[in-house]
């Protein structure tokens, strides 16, 4: 007797958990944060699920930023797309040219009860994803910004007391870490950082069509004497010791400055949480410099990092847990858990300052660099870019300044080249997109 | 002249046929899709598509980039499936004149054949890391001023050294067996005709070798075209200047990382015929010269 009711109890139990499994709407996120980023979105799925029960939000890792919007397109040609898709900046044209594949996360939220005010969100942050109109089509999630890292012993061996704030600072003191048995810098991603924020921080337009935004009929202006300028002395660097390359592996580079081959390193904001675990040494966070003969006053860096997209195809009732979601994800709460976890910038006003108020930038200060960075004046050409192709054109840039590197090629034949192959790709974007 | 009219029984196209529906599903059909796909310009979710005709070949062949990465794969292929079979060839003839220990020499040497391409790469990625690769430090150590970051030579000295590496056990099995083929009085009455080994090798072993290296020629051409991707992909991942980049790891990149998918088929149906001819050429004028 005691048996048969206790298996009837465990069938029951059993019967109970399905049907409260199965009365949740699921909601699916592919996302592309691996390591450490990942076991955080797993904990804001676990904190999302256990605050309220209408919805299951069920995040998968799918690989790297590459990886996750080939996985996305491939599930959205065979009509199995995820709810919620993260994408990169270099993605960014490629899905929101592609008309109905995606809901603006605007209308997304506004109709959908959630509400949506863009003026909630920080300056920075609120055009890089949206269309030419300014309305926000995808939500940005993991928003950094590149940043001077710099090992404060090996400054103090070389005998200098700050970080450079411009090239011509830095051009003063590379001589001097180089005695010190440094070399200089070493930096991770040289289309964002070296090339993409090299515009943005000195307010020089990136291409026609403000930017790409206002159409996909448009010409790279990479080949002008500022950016040739600033790879000639790259180059000038290396050849003097005085800047390292480790391949295009943001990994490498980064670790020959945990390592201490190199005195100072350019990487994003979101680093921050990753050196702290691995460097062995002191070290602290710096704007990324800019050119003193370009600009006196530096403008604010773009947003890096990756937006969340809504897939087109679903139901209204997944939708209201999609905005359901994204309301819980941009609540001051969540966004200061990822901030503190990551090392990611909040991107509402809201979660900057439950941040300030509680004191963390006092105890951290190295954290607040980067909203700081997009915090600074804005110009006509910093609030982003929107190119088709540009993964490939990326591929363009690295081609052509490993050549610059090898010294294959000369700085001026390299940008007619890039200049020549970007635009190829520009007008097969142009022609497949329209 | 009458004709002989024999009655077919259907029985053996039944047996043949799961080997024929599984190259329709798994080769001819894909073929197809990408040669309808090279013809069309679409945007990567699929939501619209137009025909243009040859307009992905115009853009994507002979263009800089392709003639680089074309250049390289036939660099790269001779280099890969020569080395491969020489060092196996010369691997599995001695190992097979070894008396003492001899299965252990042979396990050894077959080890490798167990790696899968992508953790070779990895493993090289490790010995050829600037930071803590031993090889690194040892090639600079000699005087070889290497960095594989930078030069594309070097950068394709390392994928060819693992590409090959990798390879050589796979051959080696199949020379060994070769060798354990041949009758031991053909050799027998070759020693009594003549004294010298090489020439021996030259003139006995290695023709009756000929069609176990004829048929590893044409598998070592398609692992150097196809099968290095996963090398590739885990050292250089075509760098530096995409000077590493054979033109199935093109076709990747354009494909699977720019969403190019019609400049990424156009490319993929040349290669389809590049191979194919090479094929033909193989089996038209090499096998000629093999006596089976």
């Amino acid at each position: 007797m005691l048996k048969r009711t206790l298996t009837a109890i465990g069938a029951f139990s059993c019967l109970a958990t399905i049907s409260v499994a199965n009365a949740a709407t699921e909601v699916q996120w592919w996302h592309a944060m691996g390591g450490r980023l990942g076991e955080v979105v797993d904990e804001i799925a676990v904190k999302y699920n256990e605050s309220q029960s209408e919805y299951k939000l069920v995040p998968t890792y799918k690989g790297g930023y590459e990886d996750t919007m080939t996985a996305g397109i491939a599930a959205f040609r065979a009509k199995q797309q995820p709810h919620i898709l993260q994408i990169f900046d270099a993605g960014a044209a490629t899905i929101i040219n592609a008309k109905g594949a995606t809901v603006a996360v605007a209308d997304l939220m506004a109709e959908h009860g959630a509400g949506f005010n863009k003026e909630d969100y920080l300056p920075g942050v609120r055009n890089f994803y949206a269309d030419s109109d300014g309305k926000m089509i995808g939500m940005p999630f993991n928003s950094s910004t590149p940043l001077l890292y710099y090992n404060k012993e090996a400054f103090k061996k070389a005998g200098i007391a700050n970080p450079p704030k411009t090239w011509e600072e830095f051009e003063a003191i590379a001589p001097k870490l180089k005695e010190a048995g440094y070399i200089a810098l070493a930096q991770s991603h040289s289309p964002w950082i070296f090339t993409e924020n090299f515009h943005s921080r000195h307010n020089l337009q990136m291409a026609t069509a403000n930017n790409g935004y206002d159409s996909t009929d448009v010409k790279i202006m990479y080949n002008n004497p500022e950016l040739k300028m600033h790879w000639g002395k790259v180059k000038e660097w290396l050849d003097k010791g005085w800047y390292g390359y480790y391949g295009r592996a943001w990994g490498d580079n980064q670790d020959a400055f945990v390592q201490q081959k190199t005195a100072m390193w350019l990487g994003s904001s979101g680093s921050f949480g990753g050196l702290t675990k691995s460097a062995e040494f002191e070290f602290g966070g710096a704007f990324l410099p800019h050119w003193k003969s370009i600009v006196d006053e530096p403008k604010g860096t773009f947003i890096g990092g990756a937006a969340l997209f809504t897939m087109s195809g679903h139901d209204d009732d997944e939708y209201k847990g999609v905005a359901d979601f994204m309301k819980f994800l941009t609540s001051p709460e969540m966004q200061y858990f990822w901030h503190k976890e990551t090392g990611y910038v909040p991107i509402t006003n809201a979660a900057y300052d439950l941040a300030k108020n509680d004191g963390y930038y006092k105890t951290t200060p190295d954290a607040e660099i980067g909203i700081l960075q997009l915090n600074q004046p804005g110009g006509d050409w910093t609030k982003g870019y929107r190119l088709g192709y540009y993964v490939q054109i990326r591929e363009v840039l690295y081609k052509h300044f490993d050549d610059i590197f090898a010294g294959k090629s000369s700085v001026d034949d390299a940008f007619a080249k890039i200049e020549e192959e970007s635009n190829d790709l520009l007008e097969r974007f142009n022609a497949t997109y329209n | 002249m009458k004709r002989v009219q024999f009655s077919h029984s259907p029985i053996p196209y039944l047996f043949i046929a799961p080997q024929i529906i599984i190259i329709c599903i798994f080769f001819l059909w894909p073929a197809a899709q990408a040669i309808y796909q090279s013809f069309l310009l679409e945007d990567a979710f699929g939501l619209s598509s137009q025909f243009v005709w040859f307009k992905n070949y115009k853009d994507t062949i002979l263009t800089d980039a392709w003639l680089q990465s074309a250049g390289f794969t036939l660099v790269f292929s001779f280099l890969v499936t020569f080395l491969s079979l020489a060092l196996a060839m010369l691997l599995a003839v001695k190992a097979n004149e070894v008396i003492q220990g001899a299965r252990t020499y042979k396990t050894m040497l077959m080890w490798a054949y167990a790696i899968a391409p992508p953790v070779a790469g990895l493993m090289g990625n490790l010995m050829f890391n600037p930071l803590i690769g031993d090889l690194y430090y040892f090639l600079n150590a000699m005087g070889w001023d290497f960095n594989h970051k930078l030069d594309s030579f070097d950068a394709g000295f390392v994928v060819v050294l693992i590409a090959v590496w990798k390879q050589v056990s796979v051959n080696f099995i199949f020379f060994l067996s070769g060798l354990q083929g041949i009758p031991k009085s053909v050799l027998e009455a070759a020693t009594i005709d003549c004294k010298s080994n090489l020439r021996r090798f030259w003139t006995m072993t290695f023709p009756l070798l000929a069609p176990t290296t004829f048929f590893l020629v044409v598998i070592n051409i398609t692992y150097a075209f196809f099968e290095t991707f996963g090398i590739i992909d885990t050292t250089t991942g075509g760098a530096p200047g995409g000077s590493t980049s054979t033109l199935v790891y093109k076709v990747f990149t354009d494909g699977f990382r720019g969403n190019d998918l019609g400049g990424s088929s156009a490319q993929s149906v040349v290669l389809m015929v590049m191979v194919l001819a090479l094929t033909v050429i193989q089996f038209r004028f090499i096998e000629r010269k093999v006596h089976y």
